[in-house]
Protein backbone atom coordinates (compact mmCIF):
# COMPACT_ATOMS: atom_id res chain seq x y z
CA UNK A 1 0.00 0.00 0.00
CA UNK A 2 1.26 3.95 -0.57
CA UNK A 3 1.17 6.12 2.02
CA UNK A 4 1.03 9.78 1.95
CA UNK A 5 4.11 11.84 2.87
CA UNK A 6 2.13 12.85 5.92
CA UNK A 7 1.28 9.64 6.81
CA UNK A 8 5.31 8.27 6.71
CA UNK A 9 5.68 11.66 8.46
CA UNK A 10 3.52 10.83 11.43
CA UNK A 11 4.56 7.44 11.14
CA UNK A 12 7.81 7.90 11.38
CA UNK A 13 8.02 10.98 13.56
CA UNK A 14 4.98 10.93 15.76
CA UNK A 15 3.93 13.60 17.77
CA UNK A 16 2.66 13.89 21.63
CA UNK A 17 3.84 9.54 22.44
CA UNK A 18 3.44 9.37 25.93
CA UNK A 19 0.78 9.08 28.68
CA UNK A 20 -0.61 11.97 31.10
CA UNK A 21 -1.41 10.68 35.11
CA UNK A 22 -5.47 9.25 34.20
CA UNK A 23 -6.21 10.05 37.87
CA UNK A 24 -5.53 13.70 37.33
CA UNK A 25 -8.75 15.20 37.72
CA UNK A 26 -7.84 18.27 34.51
CA UNK A 27 -6.99 14.93 32.21
CA UNK A 28 -9.82 13.34 30.07
CA UNK A 29 -8.67 9.99 28.65
CA UNK A 30 -10.41 8.28 25.60
CA UNK A 31 -9.61 4.67 24.46
CA UNK A 32 -11.61 3.81 21.81
CA UNK A 33 -11.08 0.16 19.29
CA UNK A 34 -10.21 -3.38 19.61
CA UNK A 35 -7.44 -5.36 19.56
CA UNK A 36 -8.97 -8.23 17.71
CA UNK A 37 -10.51 -5.29 14.85
CA UNK A 38 -6.26 -4.58 14.62
CA UNK A 39 -6.99 -1.04 16.41
CA UNK A 40 -6.86 0.79 19.81
CA UNK A 41 -5.87 4.52 20.52
CA UNK A 42 -5.52 5.93 23.66
CA UNK A 43 -5.79 9.85 23.56
CA UNK A 44 -4.99 12.16 26.60
CA UNK A 45 -5.81 15.64 26.82
CA UNK A 46 -4.92 17.97 29.67
CA UNK A 47 -7.17 20.93 30.57
CA UNK A 48 -6.47 24.20 32.40
CA UNK A 49 -9.70 24.39 34.59
CA UNK A 50 -9.90 28.40 34.15
CA UNK A 51 -10.07 28.67 30.75
CA UNK A 52 -11.23 25.25 29.24
CA UNK A 53 -8.34 25.45 26.71
CA UNK A 54 -6.36 22.34 25.79
CA UNK A 55 -2.84 22.60 27.36
CA UNK A 56 -1.00 19.09 26.40
CA UNK A 57 -2.26 16.12 24.37
CA UNK A 58 -0.82 12.85 24.25
CA UNK A 59 -1.12 9.65 22.45
CA UNK A 60 -0.79 5.94 22.00
CA UNK A 61 -2.27 4.11 18.99
CA UNK A 62 -1.96 -0.06 18.67
CA UNK A 63 -2.62 0.13 14.91
CA UNK A 64 -1.65 0.69 11.31
CA UNK A 65 0.68 3.33 9.79
CA UNK A 66 -2.67 5.21 9.15
CA UNK A 67 -4.49 4.56 12.69
CA UNK A 68 -1.16 6.07 14.42
CA UNK A 69 -0.79 9.11 11.79
CA UNK A 70 -4.90 9.77 12.44
CA UNK A 71 -3.97 9.92 16.76
CA UNK A 72 -0.52 11.62 15.99
CA UNK A 73 -1.68 14.64 13.88
CA UNK A 74 -5.33 14.74 16.54
CA UNK A 75 -3.24 15.56 19.58
CA UNK A 76 -1.20 18.77 17.05
CA UNK A 77 -4.68 20.17 16.59
CA UNK A 78 -5.80 19.63 20.20
CA UNK A 79 -3.24 21.35 21.50
CA UNK A 80 -4.58 25.15 21.87
CA UNK A 81 -7.98 24.38 21.25
CA UNK A 82 -10.69 25.03 23.60
CA UNK A 83 -12.92 21.84 24.60
CA UNK A 84 -15.76 23.01 22.33
CA UNK A 85 -13.64 23.51 19.90
CA UNK A 86 -12.22 20.24 20.10
CA UNK A 87 -15.12 18.70 19.64
CA UNK A 88 -15.46 20.17 16.45
CA UNK A 89 -12.79 18.31 14.87
CA UNK A 90 -14.51 16.46 12.16
CA UNK A 91 -13.14 12.63 10.96
CA UNK A 92 -13.50 14.08 6.92
CA UNK A 93 -10.73 16.67 8.25
CA UNK A 94 -8.33 14.44 9.12
CA UNK A 95 -8.67 12.25 5.97
CA UNK A 96 -8.00 15.58 3.58
CA UNK A 97 -5.19 16.80 5.76
CA UNK A 98 -3.64 12.54 5.38
CA UNK A 99 -5.14 12.04 2.29
CA UNK A 100 -6.47 8.74 3.31
CA UNK A 101 -7.12 6.59 1.22
CA UNK A 102 -11.20 4.80 1.27
CA UNK A 103 -9.94 1.54 2.89
CA UNK A 104 -8.36 3.80 5.64
CA UNK A 105 -11.36 6.02 6.70
CA UNK A 106 -12.10 4.37 9.91
CA UNK A 107 -8.66 5.25 11.28
CA UNK A 108 -10.03 8.86 11.29
CA UNK A 109 -13.29 7.93 12.40
CA UNK A 110 -11.48 6.30 15.53
CA UNK A 111 -9.24 9.44 15.89
CA UNK A 112 -12.40 11.77 16.05
CA UNK A 113 -14.22 9.07 18.76
CA UNK A 114 -10.90 8.98 20.70
CA UNK A 115 -11.23 12.75 20.87
CA UNK A 116 -15.02 13.04 22.20
CA UNK A 117 -14.04 9.55 24.36
CA UNK A 118 -11.35 12.13 25.53
CA UNK A 119 -13.02 15.14 26.12
CA UNK A 120 -16.47 13.35 27.79
CA UNK A 121 -14.02 11.80 29.98
CA UNK A 122 -12.68 15.04 30.80
CA UNK A 123 -16.40 16.72 31.23
CA UNK A 124 -17.45 13.76 33.47
CA UNK A 125 -14.51 14.26 36.07
CA UNK A 126 -15.74 17.98 36.09
CA UNK A 127 -18.99 17.16 36.36
CA UNK A 128 -18.37 14.88 39.13
CA UNK A 129 -16.10 17.59 40.80
CA UNK A 130 -18.58 20.70 40.54
CA UNK A 131 -21.74 19.53 39.42
CA UNK A 132 -23.29 23.09 39.76
CA UNK A 133 -20.56 24.36 37.35
CA UNK A 134 -21.39 21.78 34.96
CA UNK A 135 -24.97 22.32 34.92
CA UNK A 136 -24.36 25.96 34.46
CA UNK A 137 -21.65 25.78 31.74
CA UNK A 138 -24.23 24.03 29.37
CA UNK B 1 24.68 -5.22 1.09
CA UNK B 2 21.72 -4.18 -1.19
CA UNK B 3 18.43 -2.94 0.06
CA UNK B 4 15.37 -4.26 0.53
CA UNK B 5 16.62 -7.35 1.45
CA UNK B 6 14.16 -10.35 -0.16
CA UNK B 7 13.33 -12.99 3.08
CA UNK B 8 10.18 -14.51 1.43
CA UNK B 9 11.30 -17.36 -0.30
CA UNK B 10 7.71 -19.20 0.83
CA UNK B 11 6.32 -17.02 -2.02
CA UNK B 12 8.97 -17.54 -4.64
CA UNK B 13 12.59 -17.83 -4.82
CA UNK B 14 14.91 -15.98 -7.27
CA UNK B 15 15.96 -18.29 -9.81
CA UNK B 16 19.28 -19.82 -10.26
CA UNK B 17 21.29 -18.35 -12.96
CA UNK B 18 22.96 -22.03 -13.05
CA UNK B 19 19.01 -22.81 -13.76
CA UNK B 20 18.94 -20.44 -16.65
CA UNK B 21 21.76 -21.23 -18.35
CA UNK B 22 19.95 -25.15 -18.69
CA UNK B 23 17.22 -23.38 -20.13
CA UNK B 24 19.05 -20.87 -22.39
CA UNK B 25 18.99 -22.93 -25.53
CA UNK B 26 15.61 -24.45 -25.66
CA UNK B 27 14.24 -21.16 -26.73
CA UNK B 28 16.06 -20.40 -29.70
CA UNK B 29 18.33 -23.01 -30.70
CA UNK B 30 16.29 -26.50 -29.16
CA UNK B 31 12.98 -25.23 -29.89
CA UNK B 32 10.96 -28.23 -30.88
CA UNK B 33 7.80 -30.08 -29.84
CA UNK B 34 8.73 -32.88 -27.49
CA UNK B 35 6.04 -34.40 -29.20
CA UNK B 36 7.48 -34.32 -32.62
CA UNK B 37 8.12 -37.75 -33.36
CA UNK B 38 9.61 -37.23 -36.88
CA UNK B 39 12.26 -34.84 -36.60
CA UNK B 40 15.44 -34.19 -34.96
CA UNK B 41 14.04 -30.97 -33.58
CA UNK B 42 11.37 -33.14 -31.66
CA UNK B 43 13.37 -35.64 -30.27
CA UNK B 44 15.99 -33.00 -29.14
CA UNK B 45 13.30 -31.37 -27.23
CA UNK B 46 11.84 -35.00 -26.58
CA UNK B 47 15.42 -35.65 -24.55
CA UNK B 48 15.65 -32.54 -22.18
CA UNK B 49 12.31 -33.07 -21.01
CA UNK B 50 13.21 -37.12 -20.34
CA UNK B 51 16.51 -36.18 -18.82
CA UNK B 52 14.28 -33.40 -16.58
CA UNK B 53 11.85 -36.32 -15.60
CA UNK B 54 14.59 -38.49 -14.31
CA UNK B 55 16.29 -35.35 -12.08
CA UNK B 56 13.16 -34.76 -10.94
CA UNK B 57 12.64 -38.63 -9.92
CA UNK B 58 15.86 -38.59 -8.61
CA UNK B 59 15.31 -35.81 -5.63
CA UNK B 60 12.17 -37.91 -4.46
CA UNK B 61 13.36 -41.50 -4.61
CA UNK B 62 10.85 -41.74 -7.78
CA UNK B 63 11.28 -43.69 -11.30
CA UNK B 64 10.88 -40.80 -14.09
CA UNK B 65 7.93 -42.32 -15.76
CA UNK B 66 5.98 -41.46 -12.49
CA UNK B 67 6.62 -37.66 -12.93
CA UNK B 68 3.89 -35.93 -14.95
CA UNK B 69 4.66 -32.34 -16.03
CA UNK B 70 1.86 -29.59 -14.98
CA UNK B 71 1.91 -25.99 -14.84
CA UNK B 72 2.84 -25.83 -11.19
CA UNK B 73 1.48 -26.73 -7.59
CA UNK B 74 -1.72 -25.30 -8.15
CA UNK B 75 -2.58 -27.92 -11.44
CA UNK B 76 -0.96 -30.67 -9.65
CA UNK B 77 -3.16 -30.36 -6.64
CA UNK B 78 -6.28 -30.13 -8.44
CA UNK B 79 -5.23 -32.78 -10.97
CA UNK B 80 -4.01 -35.27 -8.11
CA UNK B 81 -7.54 -34.92 -6.14
CA UNK B 82 -10.14 -34.22 -8.49
CA UNK B 83 -8.39 -37.01 -10.72
CA UNK B 84 -8.59 -39.80 -7.78
CA UNK B 85 -12.42 -38.58 -6.43
CA UNK B 86 -13.59 -39.14 -10.36
CA UNK B 87 -11.30 -41.99 -11.07
CA UNK B 88 -12.01 -43.30 -7.84
CA UNK B 89 -15.39 -42.69 -7.95
CA UNK B 90 -16.91 -46.26 -7.64
CA UNK B 91 -14.89 -47.09 -4.57
CA UNK B 92 -15.53 -44.42 -2.16
CA UNK B 93 -16.39 -40.89 -2.26
CA UNK B 94 -15.01 -39.72 0.46
CA UNK B 95 -11.54 -37.57 1.29
CA UNK B 96 -9.67 -37.03 4.23
CA UNK B 97 -7.26 -33.37 4.48
CA UNK B 98 -6.61 -30.87 6.75
CA UNK B 99 -7.24 -27.03 8.03
CA UNK B 100 -3.75 -25.33 7.50
CA UNK B 101 -3.60 -26.85 3.78
CA UNK B 102 -3.14 -24.42 0.88
CA UNK B 103 -6.00 -22.96 -0.94
CA UNK B 104 -5.28 -25.05 -3.96
CA UNK B 105 -6.16 -28.39 -2.07
CA UNK B 106 -8.99 -26.64 0.73
CA UNK B 107 -10.93 -25.11 -2.81
CA UNK B 108 -10.32 -27.95 -4.73
CA UNK B 109 -11.91 -30.36 -2.11
CA UNK B 110 -14.73 -27.36 -1.44
CA UNK B 111 -15.45 -28.02 -5.09
CA UNK B 112 -15.75 -31.48 -4.82
CA UNK B 113 -18.26 -31.49 -2.01
CA UNK B 114 -20.90 -29.21 -4.50
CA UNK B 115 -20.00 -32.69 -6.44
CA UNK B 116 -21.58 -35.16 -3.49
CA UNK B 117 -17.57 -35.47 -2.35
CA UNK B 118 -17.38 -35.76 1.58
CA UNK B 119 -14.45 -34.18 2.74
CA UNK B 120 -13.44 -34.51 6.23
CA UNK B 121 -10.54 -31.56 7.73
CA UNK B 122 -9.06 -32.38 10.16
CA UNK B 123 -7.65 -29.82 12.75
CA UNK B 124 -4.35 -29.20 13.50
CA UNK B 125 -2.63 -28.76 17.44
CA UNK B 126 -1.45 -25.40 18.66
CA UNK B 127 2.07 -27.19 17.08
CA UNK B 128 0.19 -27.20 13.70
CA UNK B 129 0.23 -30.96 13.33
CA UNK B 130 -1.99 -33.41 12.73
CA UNK B 131 -3.06 -36.09 15.28
CA UNK B 132 -2.55 -39.52 13.89
CA UNK B 133 -5.29 -41.41 15.73
CA UNK B 134 -7.75 -38.44 14.48
CA UNK B 135 -6.70 -39.47 11.10
CA UNK B 136 -7.17 -42.75 12.19
CA UNK B 137 -10.53 -42.29 13.51
CA UNK B 138 -11.59 -40.39 10.24
CA UNK B 139 -10.93 -43.35 7.54
CA UNK B 140 -13.97 -45.02 6.36
CA UNK B 141 -14.86 -47.72 3.81
CA UNK B 142 -15.60 -45.05 1.98
CA UNK B 143 -12.78 -43.17 2.24
CA UNK B 144 -10.47 -42.88 -0.88
CA UNK B 145 -7.49 -40.16 -0.63
CA UNK B 146 -5.53 -38.61 2.27
CA UNK B 147 -4.61 -35.39 1.19
CA UNK B 148 -2.04 -33.66 3.36
CA UNK B 149 0.70 -30.77 3.31
CA UNK B 150 4.27 -32.16 3.72
CA UNK B 151 4.90 -28.18 5.22
CA UNK B 152 3.15 -25.59 5.54
CA UNK B 153 4.07 -22.66 3.99
CA UNK B 154 2.76 -20.28 6.72
CA UNK B 155 4.13 -21.90 9.65
CA UNK B 156 6.42 -23.93 8.28
CA UNK B 157 5.81 -26.53 10.31
CA UNK B 158 6.45 -30.69 8.36
CA UNK B 159 3.65 -33.16 9.05
CA UNK B 160 4.33 -36.72 9.99
CA UNK B 161 3.96 -38.00 6.17
CA UNK B 162 5.36 -41.22 6.90
CA UNK B 163 2.84 -42.09 9.55
CA UNK B 164 0.46 -40.96 7.50
CA UNK B 165 1.80 -43.08 4.78
CA UNK B 166 1.72 -46.16 6.74
CA UNK B 167 -1.96 -45.54 8.13
CA UNK B 168 -3.03 -45.09 4.54
CA UNK B 169 -1.36 -48.21 3.36
CA UNK B 170 -3.08 -50.38 5.71
CA UNK B 171 -6.37 -49.13 4.97
CA UNK B 172 -5.93 -49.12 1.30
CA UNK B 173 -6.50 -45.75 0.82
CA UNK B 174 -4.00 -43.02 -0.99
CA UNK B 175 -1.95 -40.78 0.04
CA UNK B 176 -1.20 -37.37 -1.59
CA UNK B 177 1.07 -34.77 -0.67
CA UNK B 178 1.40 -30.64 -1.62
CA UNK B 179 4.94 -30.80 -1.21
CA UNK B 180 5.77 -27.47 -2.69
CA UNK B 181 7.93 -25.94 0.27
CA UNK B 182 9.26 -29.06 1.46
CA UNK B 183 10.66 -30.49 -2.08
CA UNK B 184 14.68 -29.07 -2.93
CA UNK B 185 14.46 -28.04 0.68
CA UNK B 186 14.20 -30.99 2.85
CA UNK B 187 14.93 -34.86 2.21
CA UNK B 188 11.42 -36.18 0.37
CA UNK B 189 11.50 -39.70 -1.16
CA UNK B 190 8.30 -41.14 -1.95
CA UNK B 191 8.84 -44.67 -1.00
CA UNK B 192 10.14 -44.48 2.32
CA UNK B 193 7.09 -41.64 2.65
CA UNK B 194 4.74 -43.92 1.75
CA UNK B 195 3.18 -41.18 -0.76
CA UNK B 196 1.24 -42.32 -4.07
CA UNK B 197 0.58 -38.30 -5.63
CA UNK B 198 2.84 -35.35 -4.61
CA UNK B 199 2.87 -32.03 -5.77
CA UNK B 200 5.83 -30.20 -6.40
CA UNK B 201 6.10 -26.82 -8.01
CA UNK B 202 9.64 -25.16 -10.09
CA UNK B 203 9.81 -21.94 -8.56
CA UNK B 204 10.09 -22.76 -4.66
CA UNK B 205 13.09 -24.30 -5.32
CA UNK B 206 14.95 -21.55 -7.65
CA UNK B 207 13.44 -22.88 -10.83
CA UNK B 208 11.18 -21.30 -13.21
CA UNK B 209 7.51 -20.07 -12.60
CA UNK B 210 4.66 -21.88 -14.56
CA UNK B 211 6.36 -25.17 -14.47
CA UNK B 212 5.93 -27.90 -11.93
CA UNK B 213 5.05 -31.83 -11.42
CA UNK B 214 3.19 -34.46 -10.24
CA UNK B 215 4.20 -37.45 -8.99
CA UNK B 216 2.08 -40.69 -9.82
CA UNK B 217 3.04 -43.70 -8.44
CA UNK B 218 3.05 -46.51 -10.98
CA UNK B 219 3.16 -49.24 -8.60
CA UNK B 220 2.18 -50.52 -5.10
CA UNK B 221 -1.07 -49.29 -6.08
CA UNK B 222 -0.51 -48.23 -9.75
CA UNK B 223 -2.30 -44.74 -9.79
CA UNK B 224 -4.85 -43.72 -12.06
CA UNK B 225 -6.35 -40.56 -12.27
CA UNK B 226 -9.10 -38.65 -14.28
CA UNK B 227 -7.36 -36.59 -16.75
CA UNK B 228 -8.31 -32.87 -16.04
CA UNK B 229 -7.98 -31.22 -19.48
CA UNK B 230 -8.70 -32.74 -23.00
CA UNK B 231 -6.45 -32.81 -25.95
CA UNK B 232 -3.62 -34.48 -27.15
CA UNK B 233 -3.27 -37.18 -23.98
CA UNK B 234 0.30 -36.38 -23.52
CA UNK B 235 1.71 -37.32 -19.95
CA UNK B 236 0.61 -40.85 -19.82
CA UNK B 237 -3.04 -39.43 -20.78
CA UNK B 238 -2.91 -37.38 -17.76
CA UNK B 239 -2.17 -34.18 -18.34
CA UNK B 240 -2.35 -32.96 -22.15
CA UNK B 241 -1.39 -29.40 -23.61
CA UNK B 242 2.27 -29.13 -25.51
CA UNK B 243 5.18 -29.40 -22.95
CA UNK B 244 6.57 -26.42 -21.59
CA UNK B 245 10.16 -27.47 -22.72
CA UNK B 246 12.55 -24.72 -21.16
CA UNK B 247 10.26 -24.01 -18.20
CA UNK B 248 10.66 -28.45 -17.83
CA UNK B 249 14.92 -28.06 -18.28
CA UNK B 250 14.92 -25.70 -15.87
CA UNK B 251 12.73 -27.73 -13.48
CA UNK B 252 15.09 -30.59 -14.06
CA UNK B 253 18.32 -28.48 -13.45
CA UNK B 254 16.85 -26.74 -10.44
CA UNK B 255 16.19 -30.12 -9.06
CA UNK B 256 19.66 -31.34 -9.45
CA UNK B 257 21.43 -28.63 -7.94
CA UNK B 258 18.62 -29.58 -5.15
CA UNK B 259 19.78 -32.89 -4.41
CA UNK B 260 23.66 -32.27 -4.24
CA UNK B 261 23.62 -29.49 -2.23
CA UNK B 262 20.54 -29.34 -0.31
CA UNK B 263 22.47 -31.14 2.79
CA UNK B 264 25.05 -28.08 3.03
CA UNK B 265 22.35 -25.54 2.11
CA UNK B 266 19.79 -26.19 4.37
CA UNK B 267 22.86 -26.67 7.38
CA UNK B 268 23.91 -23.16 6.28
CA UNK B 269 20.09 -21.57 6.03
CA UNK B 270 19.27 -23.36 9.69
CA UNK B 271 22.38 -21.87 11.21
CA UNK B 272 20.81 -18.37 9.47
CA UNK B 273 17.13 -19.04 10.46
CA UNK B 274 18.33 -19.67 14.60
CA UNK B 275 20.48 -16.11 14.26
CA UNK B 276 17.59 -14.44 13.37
CA UNK B 277 15.12 -16.16 15.72
CA UNK B 278 17.86 -15.91 18.74
CA UNK B 279 18.44 -12.23 18.08
CA UNK B 280 14.91 -11.46 17.95
CA UNK B 281 14.15 -13.44 21.03
CA UNK B 282 16.86 -12.58 23.48
CA UNK B 283 15.50 -8.75 22.85
CA UNK B 284 12.40 -8.58 22.78
CA UNK B 285 9.44 -10.24 25.44
CA UNK B 286 6.31 -11.73 24.25
CA UNK B 287 7.34 -12.93 21.03
CA UNK B 288 5.80 -16.26 20.30
CA UNK B 289 6.77 -18.53 17.57
CA UNK B 290 4.25 -20.05 15.18
CA UNK B 291 4.28 -23.85 14.87
CA UNK B 292 6.78 -26.33 15.90
CA UNK B 293 9.86 -26.25 15.94
CA UNK B 294 10.67 -29.50 16.03
CA UNK B 295 9.29 -30.73 13.04
CA UNK B 296 10.40 -27.64 11.10
CA UNK B 297 11.54 -26.17 7.75
CA UNK B 298 15.12 -25.33 8.39
CA UNK B 299 14.77 -22.00 6.77
CA UNK B 300 11.32 -20.98 8.02
CA UNK B 301 10.33 -19.00 10.90
CA UNK B 302 7.04 -17.70 11.57
CA UNK B 303 6.70 -14.99 14.81
CA UNK B 304 4.02 -13.16 16.74
CA UNK B 305 5.00 -9.63 17.99
CA UNK B 306 2.33 -9.05 20.76
CA UNK B 307 0.84 -5.68 21.35
CA UNK B 308 2.30 -4.57 17.66
CA UNK B 309 -0.15 -4.39 14.80
CA UNK B 310 1.45 -5.99 11.66
CA UNK B 311 0.56 -3.28 9.11
CA UNK B 312 2.35 -1.18 10.98
CA UNK B 313 5.68 -3.52 12.02
CA UNK B 314 5.28 -4.32 7.94
CA UNK B 315 5.44 -0.38 7.24
CA UNK B 316 8.48 0.03 9.89
CA UNK B 317 10.57 -2.99 8.53
CA UNK B 318 9.65 -2.18 4.68
CA UNK B 319 13.07 -2.51 2.97
CA UNK B 320 12.57 -6.29 3.89
CA UNK B 321 10.49 -7.95 1.62
CA UNK B 322 8.62 -10.74 4.16
CA UNK B 323 4.87 -11.78 4.74
CA UNK B 324 1.92 -11.02 7.42
CA UNK B 325 -0.57 -12.76 8.65
CA UNK B 326 -1.94 -9.71 9.23
CA UNK B 327 -5.91 -8.77 7.69
CA UNK B 328 -4.60 -5.60 6.47
CA UNK B 329 -1.86 -6.95 4.22
CA UNK B 330 -4.66 -9.96 2.62
CA UNK B 331 -7.26 -9.49 -0.18
CA UNK B 332 -9.98 -10.99 1.89
CA UNK B 333 -9.70 -8.36 5.36
CA UNK B 334 -9.71 -11.88 7.75
CA UNK B 335 -6.19 -12.53 9.28
CA UNK B 336 -4.54 -15.70 8.55
CA UNK B 337 -6.54 -18.88 8.23
CA UNK B 338 -3.46 -20.97 9.35
CA UNK B 339 -2.71 -18.96 12.51
CA UNK B 340 -6.29 -19.21 13.78
CA UNK B 341 -6.41 -22.78 13.46
CA UNK B 342 -3.25 -23.14 15.67
CA UNK B 343 -5.62 -21.39 18.22
CA UNK B 344 -3.67 -18.24 18.03
CA UNK B 345 -6.62 -15.31 18.62
CA UNK B 346 -6.77 -12.68 15.91
CA UNK B 347 -4.02 -10.38 17.89
CA UNK B 348 -1.27 -12.68 17.54
CA UNK B 349 -2.74 -13.61 13.60
CA UNK B 350 -2.33 -9.64 12.94
CA UNK B 351 0.94 -9.05 13.95
CA UNK B 352 2.42 -11.94 12.71
CA UNK B 353 5.88 -12.19 10.43
CA UNK B 354 6.96 -14.79 8.37
CA UNK B 355 10.20 -14.66 7.52
CA UNK B 356 11.25 -17.16 4.74
CA UNK B 357 15.05 -17.41 4.02
CA UNK B 358 16.67 -18.71 0.79
CA UNK B 359 19.72 -19.71 -1.05
CA UNK B 360 20.71 -15.78 -1.93
CA UNK B 361 20.62 -14.48 1.55
CA UNK B 362 23.79 -13.69 3.26
CA UNK B 363 24.68 -13.33 7.03
CA UNK B 364 24.72 -9.45 6.95
CA UNK B 365 21.31 -9.19 5.55
CA UNK B 366 20.23 -11.88 8.65
CA UNK B 367 21.77 -9.37 11.19
CA UNK B 368 20.26 -6.31 9.53
CA UNK B 369 16.81 -7.96 9.30
CA UNK B 370 17.35 -9.22 13.21
CA UNK B 371 18.30 -5.52 14.31
CA UNK B 372 16.00 -3.82 12.04
CA UNK B 373 12.36 -5.98 13.51
CA UNK B 374 14.29 -5.08 17.37
CA UNK B 375 14.22 -1.41 16.40
CA UNK B 376 10.93 -1.47 15.00
CA UNK B 377 9.11 -3.55 17.53
CA UNK B 378 10.48 -1.03 20.48
CA UNK B 379 9.65 1.81 18.90
CA UNK B 380 5.87 0.60 17.73
CA UNK B 381 5.44 -0.80 22.01
CA UNK B 382 6.56 2.54 23.01
CA UNK B 383 3.26 3.91 21.27
CA UNK B 384 1.12 0.86 22.12
CA UNK B 385 -0.85 1.23 24.45
CA UNK B 386 -2.36 -2.67 24.88
CA UNK B 387 1.99 -2.56 25.95
CA UNK B 388 1.38 -0.46 28.39
CA UNK B 389 -1.80 -1.71 29.99
CA UNK B 390 0.07 -5.24 29.91
CA UNK B 391 3.10 -3.82 31.53
CA UNK B 392 0.56 -2.37 34.15
CA UNK B 393 -0.65 -5.94 34.92
CA UNK B 394 -4.17 -5.36 33.46
CA UNK B 395 -5.94 -8.65 31.38
CA UNK B 396 -6.52 -7.29 28.43
CA UNK B 397 -8.76 -10.18 27.55
CA UNK B 398 -11.06 -9.10 30.66
CA UNK B 399 -10.96 -5.25 28.85
CA UNK B 400 -14.32 -3.86 27.65
CA UNK B 401 -13.80 -3.12 23.96
CA UNK B 402 -15.79 -0.69 22.18
CA UNK B 403 -15.62 -2.61 18.49
CA UNK B 404 -15.98 -0.81 15.62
Amino acid sequence: MAYSDKVLDHYNHPRNVGSLDKNDASVGTGMVGAPECGDVMKLQVKVNPGTGIIEDAKFKTFGCGSAIASSSLATEWLKGKTVDQALEIKNTDIVNELSLPPVKIHCSVLAEDAIKAAIGDYKRKRGAEKPAEAVAAQ
Amino acid sequence: MKLPIYMDNHATTRMDPRVLDSMKPYFLEIFGNAASRNHSFGWEAEEAVEKSRKQIADLIGATAKEIIFTSGATESNNLAIKGTAQMYAERGNHIITQVTEHKAVLDTCKHLEKEGVRVTYLPVGKNGLIDLDQLQDAITDKTILISIMYANNEIGVVQPISEIGKIAKKKGVLVHTDAVQAVGKIPVNVISDGVDLLSLSGHKFYGPKGVGALYVRRRNPRVQLTSQMDGGGHERGMRSGTLNVPGIVGLGAAAEIARKEMAEESKRLEYLRDKLKDKILNNLDEVYINGTMEHHLPHSLNLSFAYVEGESLLMGINDIAVSSGSACTSATLEPSYVLKALGAGDDLAHSSIRFGLGRFNTEKEVDYVGDKVVDVVQKLRELSPLYELAKEGVDLSKMQWTAH
